[in-house]
């Protein structure tokens, strides 16, 4: 049991922050509200403490560098395009069409691309188009890294978020499905081609997750 | 009483409720809304990263990152947490991964290793008086505020900067650094007690001057 006789000033301005958080149990308190009006020195801790918070805690505290909402606004809309609205509904019908694709002989449709590398070539190509601090998923015993939301993650409770940049240092190669506008290769570009592009994409990926 | 009533005598409740729209939105694929759903949220975003990196450049990056990794991620966010909270967090993990990245701090580490007695006594001040709010409408005592704030070591600094400026309670604070509740109320105590001292010298050297105080009367 706490009285206020009890209490000295050193002991009140140790439990002058917690009593401020309403962290002081009832007994306390009570003392520590009885010792405030006779005690200048403790009040005088208690209301300066109240003065640094109510300052500190103030919006006009925290600013920004000049520019900054507008350069964050860019870098937002940078990545924010990569995973553009686009990739939703493409993807949902996307998805069947390729699978049909696959299972209907996706070995010969590979063959007949007009430029057709090896896979691993394909897969050597970094992608130089992909801005290096673009955010992308990689997860583990996968070697593609994608961008969030793709469909092709495999494993998906492993996943890890780092840049593109650190993504390639570490070998992952880009997901030739949801990288594609960012590839130099037979498949980006090619309307036409898109479900047979699209086949051995996931062809590849699917070899790539079972790994 | 109707939906619409409560948003109009309840602006705070019509703010969540606009936010968790937001989410919503963004999280369905609406991706152009992000820019809009973090934006109240700038300032605390950076200023958590430039209590913990204490470089603009550096600090400012981080955030983006932290923006980045939220927008990533918004699909993971529930609703039971608070938004700003969540955000905070990233930012913080941000922040701390780029400082042990960097081991740009030996000294700092090295002092936080000392032990957190609070064996800190106050400085006697005896009088006291509020300092009104409209004394940071001056950008030279928003300086000051600054300037006494960043001569504080790190672990106090932290910590001071989630619970008061950030608005992180004493748990949240705790998990965000990764430290003990009770590490977090001692930190807390010694932040706030140091800046007092600081902001009544400070009072002493005129930095609030120009304040409508009547004569002899101290803000402490």
């Amino acid at each position: 049991m706490v009285n206020s006789e009890g209490l000295n000033c050193e002991r009140v301005c140790q439990e002058i922050s917690n009593y401020l958080e309403g962290e002081v149990d009832p007994a306390l308190r009570a003392a520590m509200d009885q010792h405030f009006p006779t005690c200048k020195r403790c009040s005088s801790v208690l209301e300066g403490m109240r003065n640094v918070i109510r300052l500190y805690s103030d919006e006009r505290m925290m600013e920004v560098p000049a520019g900054f909402g507008r350069r964050l606004e860019k870098r937002l809309a940078e990545s924010v395009r990569v995973r553009g609205s686009r990739w939703s509904t493409w993807s949902a019908w996307l998805v069947p069409v390729a699978a049909l694709a696959l299972f209907a002989g996706g070995l010969r449709l590979a063959n007949s691309m007009t430029v057709a590398p090896p896979l691993k070539s394909e897969h050597a190509q970094p992608g130089e188009g992909i801005p290096p601090d673009m955010l992308v998923v990689v997860t583990s015993g996968a070697k593609v890294f994608h961008v969030a939301g793709c469909d092709f993650i495999h494993n998906k409770q492993t996943k890890r978020i780092l840049t593109a940049k650190e993504a390639m240092r570490e070998g992952y190669v880009p997901c030739l499905r949801c990288m594609r506008e960012y590839l130099h290769t037979a498949v980006a570009g090619h309307l036409a081609l898109e479900v047979e592009a699209a086949a051995e994409t996931d062809a590849d990926d699917m070899e790539v997750g079972g790994q | 009483m109707s939906e619409a009533n409560i948003l109009l005598h309840n602006p705070e409740q019509a703010v969540a409720t606009r936010e968790q729209d937001l989410i919503a939105r963004v999280q369905r694929g609406q991706n152009e809304l992000f820019y809009e759903l973090v934006r109240p949220y700038e300032r605390r975003v950076y200023a958590a990263a430039l209590a913990i990196l204490r470089n603009e450049t550096d600090a400012e990056d981080a955030a983006q990152e932290a923006m980045l990794k939220a927008f990533v991620n918004i699909r993971q966010f529930r609703a039971e947490a608070r938004f700003s909270t969540w955000l905070i967090q990233i930012t913080i993990n941000e922040a701390l991964m780029r400082r042990r990245r960097e081991r740009t701090v030996v000294m700092e580490a090295i002092d936080d290793r000392r032990d957190e007695e609070s064996d800190y006594a106050p400085r006697d001040f005896a009088d006291w008086r509020e300092v009104p709010s409209e004394s940071l409408e001056r950008k030279e005592v928003r300086q000051k505020l600054a300037d006494a704030l960043a001569t504080l070591d790190r672990k106090y600094r932290e910590v001071f900067v989630l619970r008061d400026m950030e608005q992180l309670n004493i748990q949240e604070t705790a998990e965000a650094l990764g430290i003990s509740v009770a590490s977090v109320k001692t930190r807390l105590l010694r932040a706030r007690l140091m800046l007092r001292d600081l902001l009544a010298a400070g009072w002493e050297q005129g930095w609030f001057s120009r304040l409508p105080f009547e004569k002899g009367n101290k803000p402490w």
